[in-house]
């Protein structure tokens, strides 16, 4: 089963399907993590069973999207050895580590406090509760650090040599992890990360509302994804424009594919709205451009100079097509958001954030904006590191495992298979669960006669019994 | 035996390994044993008792993969492409039984598949574990610094054979856990499983021992030459031990002693192995010396080990401490 495609097409495939997958499921629980703690803080803050109702409402929704986050990570520990030996083989003693750190210090730590923040609040009593549960949440913090410099390293490797047989030898750690474009892209990605969860969970609370204004869980859900939306987005965007310097000054011909210029610009390049790139025409067809901006942008200057893809041997290019419209699709979708995080602040002025139905229905749709950002992003940036695997030094063609096409083709339809069928149902319970109205517990049993009236709260005689143990399947 | 970064990292990446056997061993022999407890409610008690700590015993796994590529590249970039398909059939198998936890509890139509998947999925997960064992153990051709084998190289009588050892084995950690963690009528059932398959268990473990010393002569000489035939004796003997300890823990009723005396049959088998392995790390191709990563690279991952490894033993000891005791029918996790 080659699909009359060579074992290294086939392998990016591979690499590229499991990645994506896999991503997804971090980018939501990393962001959603640390909701949890802010929610189970306030609970124990203000004791308002609102706010563990929401803890225990997306605890649920945490649970599922973590496990299949773990098992298709696993997957990834052991694809760059499948797939990727040669790779493996000369950049392990620096990769390796790096991975390694991420393992014993967040794996470990997430895990070993996963059960007690999931299923333990009684047994171990609310303060080693809230414990655990942060716990959890910088266990993703630090996961994400260190997959971030692993990957990073690969953009713009840095503190190593290289041995009389290829090999990478790690000279000094410190420049090694904290490599030059590491911390713009920890920090892009962990405020994609929080904005990603922000709108899901935004979209969740509007969908809600939709039904039933008065849900006072809803409307914190929906007020506090609005306040991420509108203050780290424009933060994000800020942040991304220092990445894209970054990026500006170590892979220009990344940075070349993504503006989509193949000719050298010495008195200032145009932006390119639109487009369509050709490589093998080296240009691009249909361009839609804004004199000068392109060079504002990237230099801040009008008339800085911005280098073309034809700066490079043709087969030192990346190829611009994939980064183009990934980063477009991106920075489109940024753009959005900000739109939406001011709606809401003017709705918020106008105290109709609880009411604007076309403010509901617009954070429904911009629900699964943040994942559709955060692969696009990958893509660009990754895409844009091609034809190499660690940036000028090791070509991807050089990094594969001795494969066989067939045993990749066979192996990326079981995978294609299986991803779909699982993650398929898996999102489908994700659904499912989030289209359950968070209702407090005495609420259930008014469900069935009319809707109490917004803003009552039970008072302190009401016991809420904190109940984790029902099985809630429907 | 000179004490050196290699060594200390064979012998850290060996703990992890073992770690992770011995763990995920009785979660997956849990969901090995699944086709014996039918009745639904049975299911909810055994997956509840293991889902507290599951994702931190597959943790390992990932120590074991990411720990390897650390400190041993080349023993990584060898390995996995021999191993291709029994690793990709562990991957997809733990998928099915990691997300089965959590699915089989979201839907009342499906969940006897995700049921399905979680026996299916633990059963792959053991028994392509053991065929990679067993292709280790019989060597992989290493020319180059790459694997030079074929793709079918790990498929023999004897690496099935591997298999079947250690589907058997988990499943009798599985039911020793069970008739540690349950009570009444599943820890009765759990029981009998614990004595067919610590039955069964033995037997393939003397097969194996049999079998591997004609595999490789190294291992021969290992096994029945003199001197060191006077110390590989003890792990027979200490076998012989467990065994008794097992069975007599079984037919007197203790809980916790047949489950220790399972850890103690895997444990002893490990040693074994490290017995017939050492100095090589991939028997008869590359010595633990051979496939090192620069000192560099385990100096910097042993600072954060020494450290890191003791805190994650305390802290995931306290996660089983919190969950200790009978797992309550009535008292479900979801």
């Amino acid at each position: 089963m080659t699909f009359g495609m060579t074992a290294e097409i086939l392998a990016r495939i591979q690499f590229a399907f499991t990645v994506s997958f896999h991503f997804i499921f971090p980018a939501f629980s990393i962001g959603t993590a640390s909701y949890l703690a802010v929610l189970n803080g306030l609970w124990l803050w203000k004791r308002d069973p609102a706010y563990l109702k929401l803890f225990e409402y997306w605890k649920t929704i945490f649970a599922v999207t973590f496990g299949m986050g773990v098992v298709s990570g696993i997957v990834m520990s052991y694809q760059f050895g499948t797939n990727w030996s040669a790779f493996s083989e000369k950049a392990g003693a620096i990769i390796g580590p790096l991975m390694g750190y991420e393992v014993l210090t967040a794996f470990f730590l997430e895990a070993g406090f996963l059960g007690i923040a999931l299923f333990g609040r009684k047994r171990v009593g609310d303060g080693l509760h809230m414990f655990a549960v942060v716990m959890v949440a910088v266990g993703t913090l630090i996961s994400a650090t260190w997959i971030t410099s692993a990957n990073s390293w690969m953009h713009t490797p840095a503190g190593f040599s290289i041995d009389g047989n290829g090999t990478f030898i790690p000279e000094d750690w410190w420049a090694i992890i904290f490599n030059p474009s590491f911390p713009y892209r920890l920090t892009h990605t962990v405020l994609a990360a929080f904005l990603t969860t922000a709108f899901a969970v935004g979209a969740v609370g509007a969908w809600h509302l939709l039904r039933n204004g008065t849900n006072r869980q809803a409307q914190i859900m929906f007020s506090m994804a609005m306040w991420m939306a509108a203050v780290v987005t424009p933060v994000q965007i800020f942040v991304g424009d220092l990445h894209g310097l970054n990026t500006l000054e170590h892979q220009p011909a990344k940075i070349a594919a993504m503006e989509g210029h193949y000719e050298t610009h010495q008195d200032g390049a145009p932006l390119i709205l639109f487009g369509i790139p050709d490589d093998d025409a080296e240009t691009t067809h249909f361009a839609l451009e804004i004199p000068k901006l392109g060079s504002l942008i990237l230099t801040h200057k009008l008339d800085g100079a911005v280098q073309g893809l034809k700066e490079w041997a043709k087969q030192d290019r990346p190829p611009a097509i994939i980064p183009f419209f990934s980063f477009r699709i991106m920075v489109g979708i940024g753009f959005l958001m900000l739109g939406l995080g001011l709606w809401s602040l003017v709705s918020r002025w106008r105290k109709d954030l609880y009411t604007s139905t076309w403010l509901h229905r617009a954070a429904v749709v911009m629900g699964p904006s943040g994942f559709v950002a955060v692969l696009a992003g990958w893509y660009t940036t990754e895409v844009g590191r091609q034809p190499y695997t660690i940036y000028g030094l090791m070509r991807t063609s050089d990094s594969l495992s001795p494969v066989e096409a067939p045993a990749v083709g066979t192996s990326l339809l079981a995978f294609i298979i299986v991803y779909f069928l699982v993650f398929g149902a898996g999102v489908f319970y994700l659904l499912r669960l989030m289209r359950r109205e968070p209702v407090l517990d005495e609420d259930h049993e008014l469900d069935k006669g009319p809707h109490r009236a917004a803003g009552i709260t039970p008072g302190p005689a009401q016991e809420n019994p904190i109940r984790e143990g029902l099985p809630n399947a429907d | 035996m000179p004490i050196d970064l290699p060594t200390i990292w064979a012998g850290i990446i060996a703990f992890a390994v073992l770690a992770y056997v011995v763990l995920d061993g009785f979660d997956l022999g849990v969901g090995i044993l699944f086709p014996f407890f039918p009745a639904r409610k049975d299911r909810d008690v055994m997956t509840n008792s293991i889902a507290p700590v599951w994702d931190g015993n597959e943790t390992w796994l990932v120590l074991g993969g990411g720990g390897l590529m650390a400190v041993f590249p080349l023993v990584y970039a060898t390995v996995l492409p021999a191993l291709y398909m029994p690793i990709i059939a562990m991957l997809l198998g733990l998928i099915f039984r990691g997300v089965a936890f959590e699915f089989r509890w979201r839907t009342q139509r499906a969940s006897q598949y995700w049921d399905h998947g979680f026996w299916i999925g633990s059963t792959l997960a053991g028994f392509t574990q053991g065929i990679a064992l067993g292709a280790l153990v019989q060597g992989i051709h290493i020319a180059d610094r790459q694997y030079a084998g074929g793709w079918w190289d790990w498929l023999t009588p004897f690496s099935l054979l591997t298999g079947v050892a250690v589907v058997v084995g988990y499943a009798l950690l599985g039911a020793c856990w069970l008739n540690l963690k349950t009570s009444g009528d599943i820890q009765a059932r759990a029981r009998r499983l614990a004595m067919i398959t610590g039955v069964l268990m033995l037997v393939l473990i003397g097969a194996v021992s049999l079998w591997s010393p004609f595999i490789n002569e190294a291992y021969f000489e290992r096994w029945f030459g003199w001197p060191t035939a006077f110390f590989s004796a003890f792990v027979p003997t200490l076998i012989a031990a467990c065994a008794f300890a097992l069975w007599h823990g079984l037919t007197t009723d203790k809980h916790l002693q047949p489950f220790l005396a399972a850890l103690g049959l895997f444990v002893l088998s490990f040693v074994g192995l490290g017995i017939s392995f050492y100095p090589y790390i991939v028997p008869g191709s590359l010595t633990i010396e051979e496939a090192a990563a620069p000192d560099s690279s385990l100096q910097f991952m042993l600072v954060g080990a020494l450290v890191l490894v003791p805190a994650i033993l305390a802290y995931t000891g306290y996660a089983y401490w919190v969950f200790r005791g009978k797992i309550d029918p009535d008292e479900g996790y979801h």
